[in-house]
């Protein structure tokens, strides 16, 4: 198409004006893509970084004068960290068991395969009262950093599942061969051969889940709760950085808070993101 | 003792596969234990078709949220959809290469921003701007629509484009070899063969937006009525459960409101369902 020239380009669209107006719409498609992308970057960026310098929006401890956002994103870091600890393990052996071990045409390959994209599919809020009937109310606990964690692993396990799938099925069968023929047993050889190779697919999949879990808010209030202190144990309230601006836009009185809020929230996804694509990009240059 | 290693831990595989369909089973379970009891002192045709929510007097109809929930899904379908898949048809056919190195990444990152921050972007500037326009409130389904619709671009975009890349060139080569010009070989030869794909990943989009909850809650309205036109408000089932969770006493209040949470999630399972449908048959 490129070698085309353009005289000749307008000859083939005053023969077939219906092209032109596909070409156009393509084009316009795109624009108001990024034209809204780029209206909600600026509208937040230009509103929010001003309030960034709010006196004690970054104190060590919460109160109503300061509204101090340090506590949530404290928070933040932990309910990730938990999180993807109970849920990056379980996941990625989930895979190497659909990958490595088990048959074509296994019954239980399956039914793991279709409970995965039905645990995809749930909306966060389903996830929020699950963990609610479960943990606060039948087990007791009440809203806690680890309820939330749960509820948070259980959804992003499907996530982790799927990328490291990938990540395996894409490591070539001769470096299994390879390790085979040289005595190493399938255990050895999963964990010293595959995963190696597989890594960088499963830290896209798992920065991902970061990503996911830093933007929850709807399974977290009804499971972890909107406490702004940071816990000091599993069994107490806590909020993320999200769940921080959700109590703020609903207390109504802290706009400006919300605001800088937002523009954080704003930078670690735009962080996390370009750190998922250095990865990928690294897995595609090694193929 | 290498062989049992082996074996164990081949188990401990199998187990760690078995978490998923372990924890359905446990949602699922959980969830009607709660919900069930409530339909069933409801009534199954009063909770789902009886048109008055209110809580305090006892009266719990869910159909104007159900309602809700469909309307401002449709509308974000209607919006969305033309403008994803063009721009998906851009990004796969049309895109210079420089371009695309930052369509890629925006694209990305509108599927990464959170809700939370996409409800307060629509209830600062997508409500104001619809007060202007249309006067009102600024609040429903239209505003709604609108900003489901973007949050719904980066599913359908990327679903799409995965799959109109996956048309064999040749057809494309075909249709230029007859005369066809690029665009109508791409409209015309390329997008009827990529139709179960972008289906698919409109099935995803319906799925995200019908799930949306932080977004809708602050922009919709939340009447729990069932509205006369597309700029009154509405209460979509997920705001529902937002709004009333916390404050939701004990008893047949909260339990309904867990209740509406087991439809939201039927509606789901539906449209999970149909999608792997759709999948299974392009396999």
């Amino acid at each position: 198409m490129a070698n085309r020239g353009f005289r000749q380009k307008i000859r083939e669209y005053r023969r077939s004006p219906v092209s032109a107006v596909l070409y156009m719409l393509v084009w316009l498609s795109m624009a108001i893509t990024l034209a809204v992308l780029a209206s909600l970057i600026a509208y937040i960026v230009y509103n929010g970084v001003p309030n960034l310098t709010l006196p004690g929006l970054f104190d060590w401890e919460y109160n109503s004068e300061n509204v101090s956002m340090m506590p949530a994103i404290i928070n933040t870091v932990i309910m990730t960290g938990l999180s993807l600890a109970l849920a990056v393990p379980m996941g990625v052996f989930a895979a190497i068991y659909l990958v490595e071990y088990a048959r074509r045409g296994n019954r239980l390959v399956k039914i793991v395969r279709i409970t995965a994209e039905t645990l995809a599919g749930i909306p966060s809020i389903v996830y929020g009262l699950f963990g609610y009937v479960l943990f606060v109310i039948t087990l007791g606990w009440g809203y806690t950093l680890l309820s939330g964690a749960i509820t948070l692993a259980i959804m992003i396990l499907p996530l982790i599942m799927r990328t490291t799938e990938e990540a395996l099925i894409s490591v070539p069968d001769s470096f299994r061969e390879g390790s085979f023929g040289l005595g190493a047993g399938k255990l050895r050889t999963v964990f010293k051969i595959v995963l190696p190779s597989a890594s960088p697919g499963i830290l896209a999949g798992t920065i991902l889940a970061i990503g996911r879990i830093v933007g929850e808010s709807a399974a977290l209030i009804f499971t972890a709760g909107t406490n702004p202190v940071v816990p000091d144990s599993l069994f107490a309230s806590t909020r993320t950085l999200s769940v921080h601006m959700y109590a703020l836009m609903n207390e109504g009185l802290y706009t400006p808070q919300a605001y800088a809020t937002a523009v954080v929230l704003l930078i670690v996804v735009v962080l996390i993101n370009s750190l998922s694509g250095v990865v990928a990009k690294k897995l595609v240059n090694r193929r | 003792m290498k062989r049992h290693s082996e074996t164990v831990m081949k188990y401990v595989f199998m187990a760690a596969a078995a978490v998923s369909i372990i924890a359905v089973i446990v949602i699922c379970l959980f969830l009607f234990s709660k919900g069930f009891p409530a339909i069933k002192e409801i009534g199954l045709f009063k909770f789902l078709g009886g048109t008055v929510w209110k809580p305090l007097e006892g009266q719990f109809g869910i159909f104007p949220m159900i309602l809700g929930s469909i309307y401002v899904t449709g509308g974000a379908i209607i919006l969305g959809v033309p403008i994803g898949l063009l721009c998906a048809i851009f990004m796969a056919k049309f895109c210079p290469k420089g371009l695309y190195k930052i369509l890629k990444p925006a694209v990305d990152l509108l599927a990464g921003i959170p809700s939370i921050v996409y409800g307060f972007f629509g209830l600062m500037v997508i409500v104001p701007f619809m007060q202007d326009i249309f006067g009102g409130s600024g609040k429903g389904i239209l505003t709604a629509s609108v900003l489901l619709a973007i949050m719904i671009l980066p599913t359908i975009i990327s679903v799409s484009e995965t799959s109109i890349r996956a048309v064999p060139e040749s057809y494309y080569e075909g249709s230029l070899a007859l005369g066809a010009t690029h665009e109508l070989s791409v409209f015309f030869t390329i997008l009827p063969a990529a139709k179960s794909g972008i289906i698919a990943g409109i099935i995803l989009g319906i799925g995200r937006a019908i799930g949306e909850t932080m977004a809708v809650v602050y922009i919709a309205g939340n009447q729990a009525v069932i509205p006369e036109s597309i700029f009154d408000g509405v209460r979509t089932m997920t705001a529902n459960i937002v709004l009333e969770m916390g404050y939701a006493s004990d008893g047949i209040h909260r339990n309904a409101l867990i209740a509406t949470a087991v439809v939201l999630f039927v509606f789901i399972l539906i449209i999970n369902i149909s999608f792997s449908l759709l999948k299974r048959r392009n396999d």
